[in-house]
């Protein structure tokens, strides 16, 4: 059996009724398999699903494999809490605002986690192939770079059988599980997202399960008015939670941009000693905190305001 | 900080400097695809000052924003990217911009740079064992890949050397018309602006020349900064120093001074 036949196999044996998948983060967390490659949509400090990364810390999951088009400081947390030890993204940093992230630093460097790089165009192009069901796409970038030799065993290079042109052939990413953060959602999983909108276009197709994690949970009879504004089938989709300020303290297009003191404190508290600062900042705000609510608390009402009237400020033009 | 530097004592800072000069660099009409940093800024200005018909392209997946003051963004992936813009659509269609061919000008900042201009913003050290993991090529090497580029950075010798230990964005390989052979059949570096000079590559050997030097800015004072020996071009400018206009429109664009401390 290929993988293609499994894929179809597996995706034959989904429940793809119109049917509700309201759950709660804890409900959801149990999604992910033990050993899973989990795929984030959002990208940088956009639209991070923070809330489903909480959730899966405090359910102890060790180990999984993320990919991402662009990863911030919930990389820095995927690798400090031990939830991940390979990220697959094209640039991994908290944000060039405050310089090369201790954090990755420290556990790329000591060998303890890997930051396997591709370009940011092959990656998007590996999920496109995932979500259009073939396993690779050509691509004219990559070629002559170090960014290329060091995936090379991956990749395959290829002459166009019909221009002659050269290309690199990028494998498709067909993660086991998508974890999306959006604006609004129904209880089927018609998901609807404002902005930017990465590569979460892709990612539900490209993946074998979704979750969805919502700022609010909206009607069917509301999707149905706006049917334009969804962004992915319902039937892919297998777990929808509400969740709201479910990116803080990263942003969301249209709700709130990043508690930037928040990452200021990130950065100060891991510059020194990224060990003990990141562990200092997960007890704080994930292990400590019962609730993602309680997270939030903690996080602080000024910065949750300031961050609100930032995001909501792109409505004002 | 470099003492021979007088031209910028006192009066504006290098990362302004630079800021100005590339954008002097971006003419009205071109469709720039702009990296975080100074080559977000210098777009920015250059469409307040003299460039309104310059449509500036972001990763995030942006086309044809205008930047509001004093909100410039984290980086090329938040919402504030967005301000007044034509369209949003995903990254991978954005970057595909660049394959298809409708990119102008690919604007990198530089964390290293060598003779062929490779960048490495990867690894310092070995990559197996590395002194330091650097963030890595975000969509630099499909910009590098498939564009005519332009980079901004300091004028540093650990940051001007020989060979890159990592090429993380492609210029001319090693020169010649070996990044034609490698498969990359577009593109390739133009001007490297500098807090010190402006560089370009000859047409045939592709080695980096010294085009253009900022005011109070000797040849001598550019090669004591590179760690290679430089080409000189047959004609090498001098340029103008930034005006009080260009300071002034700057400033009010970074009131935090985000980008130009």
């Amino acid at each position: 059996m290929t993988a293609y036949e499994r894929l179809r196999a597996e995706t034959t044996e989904r429940d793809r009724s119109l049917r509700e998948k309201v759950m709660s983060l804890d409900e959801a967390a149990r999604l992910v398999q033990p050993g899973a490659h989990v795929a984030l949509g959002g990208c940088m400090m956009s639209r991070t699903p923070m809330a489903m990364l909480w959730a899966l810390v405090r359910a102890g999951r060790r180990d999984l494999t993320f990919s991402r088009s662009i990863v911030s400081s919930d990389g820095d947390i995927i690798f400090a809490s031990g939830l991940g030890r390979k990220i697959i993204t094209s640039w991994f940093s908290q944000g060039i605002v405050w310089g090369v992230s201790r954090v990755m630093r420290h556990w790329v460097e000591t060998g303890r986690a890997e930051f396997e790089e591709w370009s940011h165009m092959s990656m998007g192009l590996r999920f496109r192939a995932g979500a259009m069901g073939i396993p690779f796409m050509p691509i004219r970038s990559m070629m002559g770079s170090d960014v290329h030799s060091r995936v090379s065993a991956q990749t395959h290079p290829m002459t166009c059988p019909f221009t002659g042109e050269p290309l690199v052939l990028v494998p498709a990413l067909t993660p086991d599980v998508a974890l999306i953060h959006v604006q609004r959602c129904d209880p089927y999983g018609n998901a609807q997202l404002d902005g930017l909108q990465f590569m979460d276009i892709d990612l539900p197709m490209a993946a074998k399960r979704v979750i969805v994690t919502t700022e609010r949970i909206v009607s069917n009879e509301r999707i149905r008015r706006t049917p334009d504004q969804t962004k992915f089938p319902f039937f892919t989709v297998d777990a929808v939670v509400e969740v709201p300020y479910g990116c803080a303290p990263h942003e969301c297009y249209g709700q709130y941009e990043p508690f930037f003191k928040h990452m200021d404190m990130f950065a100060e508290m891991t510059r020194q000693d990224p060990e003990r600062g990141s562990q200092e900042y997960l007890e704080r705000f994930f292990h400590e905190p019962p609730s993602w609510n309680h997270a939030l608390e903690r996080m602080g009402l000024q910065d949750l305001l300031t961050a609100t009237r930032g995001g909501r400020s792109i409505h004002d033009a | 900080m470099m003492p021979e530097r007088s031209c910028t004592a006192g009066t504006y800072t290098t990362a302004e400097l630079l800021a100005v000069m590339a954008s002097r660099a971006l003419s009205d009409g071109l469709i720039v695809f702009a990296g975080v940093g100074t080559p977000l800024l210098a777009a920015t200005l250059a469409q307040r000052l003299h460039a309104p018909g310059l449509t500036i392209l972001f990763e995030g997946g942006v086309i044809g924003p205008f930047i509001v003051p004093g909100e410039l963004p984290p980086s090329t992936n938040e919402q504030r990217c967005t301000r007044h813009a034509n369209m949003v659509c995903p990254i991978t269609d954005v970057l595909l911009l660049l394959q298809r061919g409708y990119v102008d000008v690919g604007f990198l900042g530089g964390a290293q740079i060598d003779r062929y201009g490779n960048l490495n913003s990867s690894f310092i050290g070995d990559p197996d064992h590395p002194k330091t993991r650097l963030p890595g090529t975000g969509g630099g090497n499909d910009i590098a890949s498939l564009s005519h580029v332009m980079v901004v950075m300091k004028h540093e010798k650990r940051r001007f050397v020989e060979q890159v230990e990592f090429i993380t964005s492609p210029g001319y390989l090693r020169g010649g018309t070996t990044r034609r052979d490698a498969g990359l059949l577009a593109g390739g570096p133009q001007l490297i602006i500098t807090d010190l000079a402006e560089l370009g590559f000859h047409p045939e050997t592709k080695r980096m020349q010294i085009q253009a030097l900022h005011p109070g800015v000797s040849i001598e004072h550019v090669q004591a900064n590179t760690g290679f020996v430089l080409d000189i071009a047959g004609d090498v400018r001098v340029t103008d120093k930034p005006s009080e206009r260009e300071l002034h429109v700057l400033r009010q664009l970074d009131p935090d001074r985000l980008y130009i401390a």
